[in-house]
C-alpha cells in the first residue's frame, strides 16, 4: 500500500516536473522557432543562445509587483488563473507517455480530458468578468464563446477514431491502433487540429488575447505570477492537446527502433512545432468569422464524419 | 516649375516684379471669377493673382453661395475642400482672415477663398457643402476662437477643452500666459510637481 | 459599471453634439440592453499612437465612435511664426517622423515658390529620390503595423527588414535615420556620398524579391481576405468630401496623385504608374499601397540613373538672413500619407506670418467614422491601419 503510494507520487512529481518545464521550455522554443522564421535570432542573452531565458523570465514574473485593480473582485481574481492552472496540469495525470509509464490509467481518460478541458475555461471567463475592465469582459465574452463551441467540435471529431478504437481509455486507443489512426480518419484529423487551435487560442484564433483589439484580452488587468499562471495554463494546454493528438491519431509510443517515450516526444514536439509555425504564418480570424467558420462549416463536416465512419464499420 | 531649367542658379527674389504682375492679371480669364460675377454680381471684394495662385475675396454672406457654385458648376467643380485656416492681423480693422482652400479633382486645379471678419462676427460653416469642413473649422475654431456658424459640433479639437485662450492669434505669446501652464498643470496633475 | 462610465462620458461629452443620438430600439427597450462605452487608447496597442476613439458597442458592433485627438499637440505652427524660414525645416520633420524627407519636401517647395528660388536639376533629382525612399520606408511600416494589428506577426519583422536597410541609406546621406533634415530651401544640404548609388541600386534590385515575400504571406491569404475585403468601405464621392486623400482615395478608384495631376519637382520627367484600385475597402487600399512601393522602386531606379550621369551643384545660393517678398503661397506635394500641403503667408521679414500645415494624416482621420459604422471591434483596427494615420502630423 505504501510502496503504490510512494510510486504514485514519484510518478506525479517526475510527470509534473517533466511537464512544467516543458511548458516553462516551450516558451523559449516559441520565441527561437518564431525567432529563426523572422530572420531573428530571438532570446541571445541569458545564458548559451538565451537557454536560461525561461528561468529568467520565470524569476521576473516572480518578483513583480502583484496589481489588483480599485474595480476587480477580488476572490474571483485570485481565484481564476489557479483554475486555469489546475485544469490545464491535471490533465497530464492521464497522458500515457510509454507504455507503462503514466500517472493513472483510467478507463475514461478522453472523457476526463475534455471535460476538465472545458472546466479551464471557466477560469477565463471569470477572469474577464472579475478584472472589472472592458477589455477583459470582452475578451471573456468572447473565449466564453469561442471555447465552449470549438470544445464541441473538438470532442466530435474525436468521435470518429473513438468508435474505431472502441475505448476512452487513452493506453488501449493507441494499443488497438496498428497502424496510426490518422489513415482511417484524416477528416478527423484535420477538423481537431482546427478545433484544438481554437481550442488553446493560438494563432488564427486567438481572439480572447487578440493584442492589437483587446489589449491582450482576458489577462489585460493580471501581472506578476497570477499572469505567469494563465500563461503556463496556457502554454501546458497546448502540450496537452499536442498529446491526444499524438495519441489519438498517431499511434502515441508506438514506433519502430527508439524506446516509446522518445517517438511519443518526437511526435508530441511535430504537433508542437507546427501550432507555432501556424502563428508565425497567419494573420488572424475575425470574431464572427471564426464561429462561422466552427458552425457552418465544421459542424456539417465533423458530424457527416461520424456518420460515414458508422456506417463503413457497420458493412465491414 | 518651369519647364527648362538653367543650371545657372538664380538666387535673388526678384522683388519688384511681383507688383507689375499683379496689375497685369486680367481677371476674366479666370472661369471662377467668371462664374461668380456671372450668379453673384456682387459677391467678389478683392482679387488677386500671386505665384500662380487666384486669390478671391468674397463677402461673408456670400460664402455658401460661392462655395456651392464652384463645387457644383460643370467648368468649376471643386469637390475637395483642402483646409480651412485662419490668420491673424491684429492692425485691421477685421482682423481675421478665414481662407478655403478648395482643390479641384477632375481639373487638378487650385482656387482660394478668402473672408475678412471683425472681432465678432461669425461666419458661415461650409459644413453643408463639403464633410470635411468639420474638423478644419473646429482646429480654426480652436486656434483663433473664430466662431462657425451652424457648425454641427464647434468643440476644441487639438486643445483640451478647458484651455483658455486662442494660441495663434498674434496676441497670444509663444509659450503662453505667464503662469498659465502651471496653473493647468497643477489643476490637472496634481502629483506632477517637478516643475 | 458601464452604467457609470457612460453617465460619465454623457457629463462630458453630451455637451457638444456631435455623437449622434443612438436610436432607441423596440428591442432594446424590450430588453433593457445598454450600449458599452469603451474607452480606445490613448494608450493602445494598435492606435497607432496617441490616437483616442470612443467606442460605442452593442456586442462588439460599433454604434457610435468619436475620435479625440490633440495628446501629441506641439503647436508646430505658433512655433513656426517665431523661427526663420531656416530654422523651421527641421520642425517639419517632426510631423510625420515615418517619412521626414516628404515632410521637408513640401515645406522647401512651398517656400521656394514663395520666393521663386530656382533649383538646381540635381538638387531636384536627389529631392525625388529622397522622397521616394522616404515613401517606401512609410508604406513598409505602414504594412508591417497594418499586418501585425490583423494577427500577422512574421511580415512585420520582414518588412523592418527591407525598412532597415532604407533607414541605412538615410543615415550615409543625411547621418540621421528618421528626421534626416535633408533639404535646405534651394536644395539640398549636400551632395550624395560616395557609395549611395551603388548602395540604393542593390537596394533597388533586392526590394521587388521582398515583396514577394510579403505577397507569399498576405496577398492570397485567405485569412487576409476575408478580414479586408469589404471592409471599412468608403465611396469616392463621400471619401472625398471627407477629405481623403492619397493612397487612401486612390483606393476608392479615384485617380488622383499630385505627383501625375499637378507635377512639382522633375516628376513630369519620371515614368512611373498611379496606383489605382477601386475596391473601395482595406483590401484596395492594402493593394494601392503595395503597387506604390514598386512604382517608388523604379522612381528611384530612374533617378539614380540621372544622378550618374548628371553632376553638378545641389543648392541654389540662398542668403543666409533670408526675406522672402511679401505675399502668400500654397504648394502641395504627395506625402505617402496624402496631399501635403503648407500655406505660408510672408510679411516680408525673415519669419513667417503665418503658417499652416495641411497635414494628410488629420484629413484621412475624419473619414474613420464613416468607414467603421456598424462594423466589428476587430475592424476598427483594420480601418485605422488602412488609413496609415501618424499621429505626429494629426495633432502636428
Amino acid at each position: 500500500m505504501l510502496h503504490e503510494i510512494g510510486l504514485a507520487l514519484l510518478r506525479i512529481i517526475v510527470v509534473f516536473g517533466v511537464a512544467l518545464l516543458f511548458v516553462a521550455y516551450l516558451t523559449y522554443l516559441e520565441r527561437k522557432i518564431i525567432g529563426h522564421m523572422q530572420v531573428r535570432m530571438g532570446p541571445m542573452r541569458v545564458g548559451p543562445h538565451g537557454l536560461l531565458q525561461p528561468i529568467a523570465d520565470g524569476l521576473k514574473l516572480f518578483f513583480k509587483e502583484d496589481i489588483v485593480p480599485y474595480e476587480a473582485y477580488k476572490l474571483t481574481f485570485y481565484v481564476a488563473p489557479l483554475i486555469c492552472l489546475v485544469c490545464a496540469l491535471v490533465l497530464f495525470a492521464v497522458i500515457p507517455v510509454s507504455k507503462s509509464f503514466m500517472i493513472t490509467r483510467i478507463n475514461i481518460g478522453l472523457l476526463y480530458v475534455l471535460s476538465i478541458a472545458s472546466v479551464g475555461v471557466l477560469g477565463i471567463i471569470l477572469a474577464g468578468w472579475a478584472s472589472g475592465s472592458k477589455y477583459s469582459l470582452l475578451g471573456g465574452l468572447r473565449s466564453a464563446a469561442q471555447m465552449f463551441s470549438y470544445e464541441i467540435f473538438l470532442g466530435f471529431s474525436l468521435m470518429g477514431p473513438l468508435m474505431i478504437a472502441g475505448s476512452l481509455d487513452l493506453a488501449k486507443i493507441v494499443e488497438v491502433q496498428k497502424v496510426p489512426m490518422l489513415i482511417y480518419q484524416p477528416v478527423a484529423f484535420v477538423i481537431y487540429i482546427i478545433a484544438a487551435l481554437g481550442e488553446i487560442n493560438r494563432v488564427p484564433f486567438d481572439l480572447p488575447e487578440a493584442e492589437s483589439e483587446l489589449v491582450a484580452g482576458f489577462h489585460t488587468e493580471y501581472s506578476g505570477m497570477k499572469f505567469a499562471y494563465f500563461f503556463l495554463a496556457e502554454y501546458a494546454n497546448m502540450l496537452v492537446v499536442s498529446a491526444i493528438a499524438t495519441i489519438v491519431f498517431l499511434a502515441g509510443w508506438k514506433g519502430p527502433f527508439l524506446p516509446g517515450w522518445v517517438w511519443f516526444l518526437i511526435k508530441l514536439f511535430a504537433f508542437v512545432y507546427f501550432f507555432i509555425w501556424v502563428r508565425a504564418t497567419f494573420p488572424r480570424y475575425r470574431y464572427d468569422q471564426f464561429m462561422q467558420i466552427g458552425w457552418k462549416i465544421m459542424l456539417p463536416i465533423v458530424l457527416a464524419n461520424i456518420v460515414v465512419t458508422g456506417i463503413v464499420m457497420m458493412l465491414i | 516649375m518651369a519647364e527648362e531649367k538653367d543650371r545657372k542658379v538664380k538666387a535673388e527674389p526678384a522683388k519688384e516684379a511681383v507688383e507689375e504682375k499683379e496689375e497685369a492679371v486680367d481677371f476674366d480669364q479666370f472661369v471662377e471669377v467668371r462664374k461668380i460675377k456671372e450668379r453673384f454680381p456682387e459677391a467678389i471684394e478683392d482679387l488677386k493673382y500671386f505665384r500662380g495662385e487666384l486669390t478671391i475675396r468674397v463677402k461673408k454672406d456670400f460664402l455658401i453661395d460661392v462655395c456651392k457654385l464652384l463645387r457644383d458648376d460643370e467648368d468649376t467643380r471643386y469637390n475637395f475642400l483642402t483646409e480651412v485656416i485662419g490668420v491673424h492681423y491684429p492692425d485691421r480693422e477685421k482682423p481675421f482672415e478665414v481662407v478655403y482652400h478648395l482643390y479641384s479633382v477632375p481639373f487638378a486645379k487650385r482656387v482660394r477663398l478668402k473672408v475678412w471678419l471683425a472681432e465678432d462676427e461669425e461666419v458661415e460653416s461650409v459644413c453643408c457643402v463639403w464633410d470635411s469642413a468639420n474638423w478644419y473649422e473646429r482646429e480654426t475654431y480652436d486656434m483663433f476662437g473664430i466662431r462657425f456658424a451652424n457648425h454641427p459640433d464647434l468643440r476644441r479639437i487639438l486643445l483640451p477643452e478647458d484651455w483658455e485662450g486662442f494660441p495663434l492669434r498674434k496676441d497670444y505669446p509663444l509659450e503662453g500666459p505667464p503662469g498659465y501652464r502651471e496653473k493647468w498643470l497643477k489643476e490637472h496633475l496634481p502629483n506632477y510637481n517637478k516643475l | 459599471m458601464a452604467v457609470k462610465d457612460e453617465k460619465q462620458f454623457k457629463e462630458l461629452f453630451a455637451k457638444g453634439t456631435s455623437l449622434g443620438k443612438v436610436e432607441e430600439d423596440v428591442m432594446r427597450e424590450a430588453f433593457k440592453t445598454q450600449d458599452l462605452w469603451v474607452n480606445m487608447g490613448p494608450q493602445h496597442p494598435s492606435t497607432h499612437g496617441v490616437l483616442r476613439l470612443i467606442l460605442a458597442l452593442q456586442g462588439e458592433r460599433i454604434v457610435d465612435m468619436e475620435v479625440v485627438i490633440g495628446y501629441l499637440h506641439r503647436g508646430t505652427e505658433k512655433l513656426g511664426e517665431f523661427k526663420t524660414y531656416h530654422q523651421f525645416i527641421p520642425l517639419t520633420d517632426r510631423l510625420d517622423y515615418i517619412a521626414a524627407n516628404a515632410m521637408n519636401h513640401g515645406y522647401v517647395v512651398a517656400v521656394e515658390k514663395l520666393a521663386e528660388i530656382e533649383v538646381p536639376e540635381r538638387a531636384e533629382y536627389i529631392r525625388v529620390l529622397m522622397a521616394e525612399l522616404s515613401r517606401i520606408s512609410s508604406h513598409l511600416l505602414w504594412l508591417a503595423t497594418h499586418a501585425l494589428d490583423i494577427g500577422a506577426m512574421t511580415v512585420f519583422l520582414y518588412c523592418f527588414r527591407e525598412r532597415e536597410m532604407i533607414l541605412d541609406l538615410f543615415e550615409m546621406a543625411t547621418g540621421g535615420r528618421l528626421t534626416t533634415t535633408y533639404f535646405r530651401i534651394g536644395g539640398v544640404a549636400d551632395d550624395l556620398p560616395e557609395g549611395f548609388i551603388d548602395k540604393c541600386k542593390e537596394f533597388c534590385e533586392i526590394f521587388p524579391e521582398r515583396v514577394k515575400d510579403y505577397d507569399d504571406l498576405l496577398y492570397k491569404n485567405r485569412i487576409w481576405l476575408s478580414r479586408t475585403v469589404n471592409i471599412a468601405k468608403i465611396s469616392a464621392e463621400k471619401g472625398l468630401s471627407l477629405g481623403l486623400s492619397g493612397p487612401s482615395i486612390r483606393g476608392s478608384g479615384v485617380n488622383w496623385d499630385l505627383r501625375r495631376s499637378n507635377p512639382y519637382s522633375v516628376y513630369d520627367k519620371l515614368d512611373f504608374e498611379v496606383a489605382v484600385f477601386d475596391g473601395c475597402d482595406v483590401y484596395a487600399r492594402y493593394l494601392v499601397r503595395r503597387k506604390e512601393m514598386l512604382e517608388s522602386c523604379k522612381i528611384v531606379k530612374q533617378c539614380l540613373e540621372w544622378l550618374e550621369k548628371n553632376p553638378g551643384p545641389v543648392r541654389a545660393k540662398v542668403p543666409k538672413v533670408f526675406k522672402p517678398p511679401v505675399g502668400e503661397v500654397y504648394a502641395a506635394v504627395e506625402a505617402p500619407k496624402g496631399e501635403l500641403g503648407y500655406y505660408i503667408v510672408s510679411d516680408g521679414s525673415t519669419r513667417p506670418y503665418r503658417i499652416k500645415i495641411r497635414a494628410p494624416s488629420f484629413a484621412n482621420l475624419m473619414s474613420l467614422p464613416e468607414m467603421c459604422k456598424g462594423h466589428l471591434v476587430a475592424d476598427v483596427i483594420a480601418a485605422i491601419g488602412s488609413i496609415d494615420i501618424v499621429l505626429g502630423e494629426v495633432d502636428r
